[in-house]
């Protein structure tokens, strides 16, 4: 790129830079200037700040990180002119992306992704079509986002009150967290969960894994329709599986019992050990049990020295998805378990439909957290795993 | 070792031939895979599969009428459903003796409820009868004391029915005892002989000695004082009760033609009227028909279950496909950085994301909160977007855009880039490069990801329960509905089996398009 870099024309700042800066500032002035009920003097005033801003900026400041903190530090300024406190936060946030933008134009940043030869038309394009993806991406996370503060409000609402939005310390409390950790239909529930998820998912992943292990072999009759079946707790619908489940373990007796529900989570989190097991399986060297067995081990020494440490990663990984498909599930424990089996989900779900408190999104929260672990320990055992058949992480 | 030049088959290490033995070893193979999967296999046919065969059998089950009146089933078969009078005498009489045991092991209101479900107002005449019923059999048991206060006695009855003769002589009197002796032994708190006895006893009593000339043979036969009880009965004239007076008393309910063609169209062991009210179809005496319109619920709630599922799963398309793409043409870090933001979602948990979008989307809720903020919406006319169908979808479709995203990043990150180079090389423009050169290799992942979204959406229950109002549930929510409110089981096992049905074939279509074993995660 730096060596094409003199053949470019650098954008004008006049005509290019400036007007555009003005634009972004005019929109968000437009926002600010219609909540304090006057529009036209935000979109005037935005347009100005912006415009002179990144003249001030893109003429005299060469450095960039000094750029967007002047950037940050003025318009946040300017925003505790007008908001006090919680302006002053916003407004250095506004201040970052105006500078951002400012930057990005006038440097020629803007046209890294497409080739140099792309035409105006084309270069607008890939910029729209990766604000487009961005909008997506803030549609994923957005809201597992919102969650988080909302769950240390000092009110009962599911809303940011006017107190939370000046970030007066007043407005945020841990008293959402104190009911989770102290009211006994949420220690209950939760107590419950623990006890549930960890043994169902112990019993999936001991049946499972000698299944994929049976499954990867290269002789194996029936493979398709064993392998239907076994893959068909993830394809029917949970109502269907709680439906039939409840019928069913109600003949037996099982119904609202301990082992009804671990059972039936059980059979829900097989699937996952099966498909994550037996992809763990497909780069195994066969050549490694052989030469074990050659060299005097049993079959279960095998096993448990040669073949269980290599694809062990392959069934934490079946192991965490099987623990969270317990975890989380909902529909079956509703139908199979009673109230003594109430788990996590159950409770939130209940909290949800007769909106009761706030502290689901405390619980929200502690998930979320719960599965950024969850989500960073996969990633870490699927690298161990391609390192261990000598792949390369990608 | 076996020698070369030696003839005939080729030799094993042992001396068996070769092929015998590679035969045996390869089943032994065969065998030991098996081993191996058989635990898995076990456990879930009788966790998994067990239970939804049940389901199936349940949609179709309908034992409960000839297991509760199974002699006035019996009856019922010489009367003619589509004349226009209720049945005669002997139906009444078998009704009669079916009627008073129900009512004594509370089954009547079982059945009652589940005939309610074809034709309503039945439960209520059960009920009714259930509390009058045993007045028949008290007045029975009035003439039998009279004629000898020792027919009172618990002890007498056990007595004359532990003998075999008593099945020939007194065959209705037997059956009846023997469902009061059972009663009583499976509450365990007294001994048979000398338990309260049922009045229906009484009433058996009475139909055999009225309605047919016992064998005197076989009367002659029970043990003491049987034969002398039985005959002085006889000696007395009774008179037979009049079971069709007596239970047109009790409830007028029984005189209506639509009853008795209600319970004899639904005698067989076997009904498809469970799936017909699914269909929203009914079993009448003149044969099949559709139910009034404004009783027709299931139908539209299918349809309403499809139609929403293929429009999230068009949402997830429209909204995956720029990010798949982009994921799979960015720089491997970045998209690595990209690809936690799609993960996620992915693993929080359902009800996190369910109870997020309430928060959004509430009247008082973030989004409405930051519109009027801005001055986008008037604080009166705040924005309904839940509890309505706009607030399944959107939820939705977050809760299943990953399912969508991850089957077409890994489609797409098997096209080769070259491919649209070469094409706008030889001068096609980007939209016709992508469209007649990318896009064609893309769409098994979309094929993949649709099925995927669209089997997960039509079966979801939690969600648009929680964020669906009334406007915006499933059919899901009918099954649950009728599993743990209305206990009609049987309606739910057919609304169950018939979406079962819908899944299994898009499923048995993802084996053929994308193969089960094909399917990663993560």
């Amino acid at each position: 790129m730096a060596t094409l870099a003199p053949t470019l024309r650098k954008p004008s700042l006049t005509g290019f830079v400036l007007p555009l800066t003005a634009l972004a500032g005019a929109l968000l002035g437009y926002l600010v200037g219609n909540a304090k009920g006057n529009a036209l003097l935000g979109i005037v005033g935005g347009a100005v700040f912006a415009g002179v801003l990144a003249f001030v900026l893109v003429s005299f400041v060469p450095q960039r990180r000094m750029g967007r903190l002047i950037g940050a530090v003025a318009t946040g300024i300017a925003g505790a002119l007008i908001a006090g406190v919680a302006g002053l936060v916003f407004g250095a946030i506004l201040g970052l992306v105006l500078s951002w933008i400012a930057y990005w134009l006038a440097s020629g940043d803007y046209r890294a992704s497409v080739p140099v030869y792309a035409t105006p038309r084309e270069v607008l394009w890939a910029n729209t079509f990766r604000f487009i993806c961005g909008v997506i991406f803030f549609f994923l996370i957005a809201p597992i986002l919102v969650v988080i503060p909302l769950s240390f409000n000092a009110e009962n609402f599911f809303t940011f009150t006017p107190k939370m939005l000046a970030l007066d310390p007043e407005g945020y409390s841990l008293k959402h967290y104190r009911d989770f950790f102290t009211n006994t239909d949420w220690t209950g529930a939760f107590y419950n969960s623990l006890r549930i998820a960890p043994v169902a998912t112990l019993l999936s992943v001991s049946f499972g894994t000698l299944a994929a292990i049976g499954l990867s072999q290269s002789h194996v009759p029936f493979r398709r329709a064993i392998m239907a079946i076994l893959i068909s707790p993830m394809i029917v619908p949970l109502i269907i599986s709680a439906a039939g489940m409840y019928f069913f373990y109600a003949r037996m007796g099982l119904q609202g019992t301990y082992w009804g529900v671990v059972l039936a989570h059980a059979a829900l989190g097989i699937p996952f050990v099966i498909i994550t097991v037996t992809a763990t399986l497909v780069g195994f060297d066969r050549s490694l049990t052989r030469a074990a067995a050659n060299m005097g081990a049993g079959p279960v020494t095998t096993f448990f020295r040669v073949q269980m440490p290599l694809i062990l990663p392959g069934v934490i990984s079946g192991a965490l998805f099987a623990f969270i498909t317990s975890f989380d599930e909902v529909v079956v424990v509703l139908f199979v378990g009673s109230a003594q089996q109430k788990t996590l989900p159950w409770q939130m779900f209940i909290g949800l439909r007769e909106q009761i408190s706030p502290t689901i999104l405390a619980v929200a929260t502690v998930l979320v957290a719960f599965s950024v672990v969850l989500l960073v320990t996969l990633e870490l055992l699927r690298r161990r795993s391609e390192r261990l058949r000598g792949m390369s992480p990608s | 070792m076996s020698d070369i030049t030696q003839d005939g088959p080729m030799l094993a290490a042992d001396g068996t031939p070769l092929k015998k033995s590679l035969a045996r070893a390869l089943r032994r193979q065969k065998i030991r895979a098996l081993m191996l999967i058989a635990p898995l296999l076990i456990f879930v046919l009788v966790t998994f599969i067990a239970p939804i065969a049940d389901m199936l059998f349940r949609s179709v089950e309908n034992q409960i009428v000839r297991d509760t009146l199974p002699r006035t089933v019996v009856a019922l078969k010489d009367w003619n459903p589509d004349g226009e009078e209720i049945p005669g005498e002997a139906v009444f009489q078998a009704l009669n003796l079916d009627f008073q045991i129900a009512a004594e092991e509370k089954n009547h209101t079982k059945l009652g409820s589940r005939l309610n479900y074809e034709s309503p107002g039945i439960s209520s005449v059960f009920r009714s009868t259930g509390r009058g019923a045993d007045k028949i059999g008290k007045d029975a048991e009035k003439t039998f004391t009279g004629i000898d206060p020792r027919w009172k006695d618990p002890a007498i009855w056990a007595g004359i029915f532990a003998s075999p003769e008593a099945e020939t002589a007194l065959p209705r009197s037997a059956r009846a005892y023997e469902a009061f002796a059972k009663s009583v032994r499976a509450e365990g708190k007294k001994e048979v002989a000398k338990a309260k006895l049922w009045p229906v006893v009484f009433s058996a009593l009475l139909d055999d000695l009225t309605l047919a000339q016992p064998d005197a043979a076989a009367v002659a036969a029970l043990p003491a004082p049987g034969p002398e009880l039985v005959n002085a009965a006889l000696a007395a004239g009774l008179q037979p009760i009049d079971a069709k007076q007596a239970f047109l008393e009790i409830n007028d309910g029984w005189s209506k033609l639509d009853l008795w063609q209600t319970i004899s169209a639904y005698s067989p062991p076997y009904t498809a009227g469970y799936f017909l009210n699914a269909a929203d179809f009914e079993q009448t005496s003149h044969g099949i028909e559709a139910r009034p319109p404004s009783e027709r619920i299931y139908l539209k709630l299918f349809w309403r279950t499809l139609w929403m599922s293929m429009t999230i799963t068009a949402c997830c398309i429209l909204l995956g496909y720029p990010v798949a793409w982009l994921l799979a043409n960015l720089r491997a870090s970045t998209a690595n950085v990209l690809m936690i933001l799609v993960l996620l979602p992915f693993w929080t948990s359902l009800l996190v994301r369910t109870s997020a979008w309430k928060v959004l989307l509430q009247q008082q809720g973030v989004i409405n909160d930051l519109l009027v903020w801005m001055g986008l919406v008037s604080d009166g006319n705040r924005l309904v977007m839940i509890n309505n169908q706009f607030g399944t979808i959107i939820a939705m479709t977050h809760i299943l855009l990953p399912f969508m995203i991850l089957p077409l990043y890994s489609v797409m990150k098997t096209v080769p880039p070259s491919y649209v180079r070469a094409a706008k090389s030889l001068g096609a423009t980007p939209w016709t490069a992508f469209w007649r050169v990318y896009f064609p290799q893309s769409i098994p992942g979309i094929g993949a990801g649709s099925i995927l979204c669209f089997i997960l959406a039509i079966g979801y229950y939690i969600t648009p329960e929680l964020v669906g109002g009334t406007e915006g549930v499933f059919i899901s929510r009918y099954i649950a509905y009728h599993i743990s409110t209305s206990l009609n089981w049987g309606l739910a096992a057919a609304l169950g089996t018939i979406l079962l049905a819908a899944v299994l074939l898009l499923y048995y279509v993802y084996d053929k398009i994308v193969g089960i074993d094909n399917v990663k995660l993560g």
